[in-house]
């Protein structure tokens, strides 16, 4: 395996007295698709904050692309090639489903406020491009007719949908996808699915946390399982789900 | 004739310099939700700064400088920039409530500031002789009125162009999604404390332009122009107007003024002399009553904020 894209070592994050993550290691290698499953509780969602710069860790550290991301602000990930999406859908509620996917664009220059009057031109073609770009992502996430919509009015499913446009704007390497299938419909769900393994298939590294277990053994070659903030099991989606340990932890020791 | 020509022309002028002030406001409260409750601060350190460059030498004051008008209100807006660059460098990163209580605080500390430094501001019997602008045409009242408001008006105008044109750049994009959500702007690589320190500064030297404005329109200011006071009528206008849209700032402030310029010759007229020093404060209370007026029938202000995408946008398709 080559230099990995995102690499995590000996990660641990307490909450008060709780050590939600509890010395987790994690390795993706550019281009793999890994699916990160667990009980609620174990940690998932902590670990993708922890990856993602949300959350500042206790111990250990973060590498992107070999370089020491640990104490770096969230915002600096994405010019690092590492998206993220939420759990929870987190859309600009009252701004236009395409002004949510604009604003994904990375360091346009219009965003200073004096190049607006300065350079005035380079920064009409820089939001034309990004207009472009931005439909095509809202075309591909079959969001093009509600552009003009403030996105509150999208359903659950459909935020998680924009919020994949909205990230994949900055083009990122790597791609941490928390639950893309939850509130999905099923009609939905085929459409994700379909959408996830295009964006693997375009070369991109996709760290996937799913409860959905035929979702993740259809996506993913690899999974990791963890439980009480460390890694309980690691290998394919078939042998994981039978491993017994596995199964303990998902349905209590008494199973 | 003259004399309503004349009114008219005062009070459109006085609405325009609140009418800055309170784009300055819509661009932190607007557009970033910036909670500064200390607007009264950042107009009087642009009032005071363009009045201590533009008057003329004065004993036991520092300056006046005798510099051009145009050097008093490019000095106020970056002295009231700077300054709230600095607050905004040390407060920026607070939640809502407490930059408020944060902002308060700066705008108390400038008040005390304006009347203890004698040496400085002359203390509380301000600074006079503030220069106008065309005094040469003084001698023609209608013609000086005339010229002022006209130079209010392209004030406005322009401010209101450029801030248009910022609204609808990457940069109002950014603000508006820092508003609605600062984790998700920030996982889209959006440095909020920046951005939010920006519009901050912005504002501010945009509050400071609208107090040198102000200062020179009228000659003379003071401490106690400056006071809570101040502060709370700009946000009426501002809320009134429709928060998030120029426009609409600028509308509250013309509505808003006029309530308060109205108000004074109603209550002189509705009570008896020894009861109006009293009912002076009803011209608070009827600001207050307009506000919810305005905002139980349009709970948006006036003219409430109209979603933008982008200026580049070859046309916005009409919402329904």
């Amino acid at each position: 395996m080559g230099q990995a894209i995102i690499e995590a070592d000996g990660l641990v994050r307490t909450f008060g007295g709780a050590r939600a993550v509890d010395g987790m290691s994690l390795a993706l290698a550019p281009g793999e698709m890994v699916g990160l499953i667990g009980p609620n509780g174990a940690g998932k969602t902590t670990l993708f904050n922890l990856l993602a710069g949300t959350v500042r860790a206790t111990a250990g550290t973060v590498r992107i692309a070999g370089t020491d991301v640990t104490r770096e602000a969230p915002e600096r990930r994405i010019a690092r090639g590492v998206g993220r999406t939420f759990q929870i859908p987190r859309p600009f509620a009252e701004m236009t489903v395409l002004e949510n996917v604009l604003t994904g664009a990375p360091s346009q220059s219009g965003e200073r406020p004096l190049a607006n009057f300065l350079r005035p031109g380079r920064v009409a073609a820089e939001e034309r491009a990004a207009l472009d770009r931005a439909r095509g992502l809202l075309d591909f996430v079959t969001l093009s007719r509600l552009e003009d919509e403030p996105a509150r009015v999208l359903s659950g499913g459909q935020r998680k949908l924009l919020e994949l446009a909205r990230v994949l704007m900055a083009d990122p390497k790597a791609i941490l996808l928390d639950e893309p299938a939850a509130g999905v419909n099923p009609t939905l769900l085929e459409l994700v699915i379909d959408r996830i393994r295009t964006l693997n298939a375009e070369g991109r590294t996709v760290l996937l946390i799913e409860h959905n277990m035929d979702m993740v053994a259809r996506l993913c070659s690899r999974v990791v399982v963890m439980a009480a903030g460390r890694r309980l099991a690691e290998g394919n989606p078939a042998d994981v789900a039978r491993d017994p340990a596995v199964i303990a932890a998902y349905l209590g020791d008494g199973a | 004739m003259i004399d309503l020509f004349g009114y008219g022309a005062f009070f459109l002028s006085m609405a325009l310099t609140y009418a800055i002030i309170c784009l300055g406001l819509n661009v932190q409260w607007g557009q970033t939700g910036l909670f500064n409750v200390g607007v009264a601060g950042f107009v009087a350190i642009g009032a005071y700064a363009s009045a201590l460059l533009t008057t003329p030498d004065t004993p036991d004051r520092l300056g006046g400088f005798g510099l051009p008008i145009v050097a008093g209100w490019i000095g106020a807006a970056l002295a009231a920039g700077i300054a709230s660059f600095l607050v905004g460098a040390l407060t920026v990163r607070l939640r809502a409530d407490y930059l408020a209580i944060a902002t308060f605080g700066v705008a108390v500390m400038v008040q005390l500031c304006l009347l203890n430094l004698q040496g400085l501001t002359g203390g509380p019997f301000g600074i006079g002789f503030i220069p106008r602008p065309f005094a040469a045409t003084a001698t023609n009242p209608a013609l000086f009125a005339a010229l002022n408001l006209a130079l209010l008006l392209a004030v406005v105008a322009a401010l209101y162009l450029g801030l248009e044109r910022l609204l609808r750049s990457p940069w109002g994009r950014v603000l508006r999604a820092i508003r609605e959500d600062e984790t998700a702007a920030r996982a889209l690589g959006k440095n909020a404390d920046r951005f939010r320190l920006q519009a901050f500064a912005i504002g501010g030297a945009i509050m400071g332009l609208a107090g040198a404005a102000q200062g020179h329109f009228i000659g003379f200011i003071a401490p106690e122009n400056y006071q809570p006071m101040l502060t709370f009528q700009v946000w009426a206008m501002l809320i009134a107007g429709g928060s998030g849209n120029n426009r609409g700032a600028i509308l509250g402030a013309i509505v808003v003024w006029g309530l308060w310029a109205f108000s004074a010759p109603a209550i002189a007229a509705l009570f008896p002399p020894d009861q109006q020093a009293r009912a002076a404060a009803l011209r608070i209370v009827l600001i207050g009553v307009g506000l919810c007026a305005i905002l139980l029938i349009r709970p948006r202000g006036l003219l409430g904020e109209t979603r933008t995408v982008s200026r580049h946008l070859p046309k916005a398709k009409p919402k329904p």
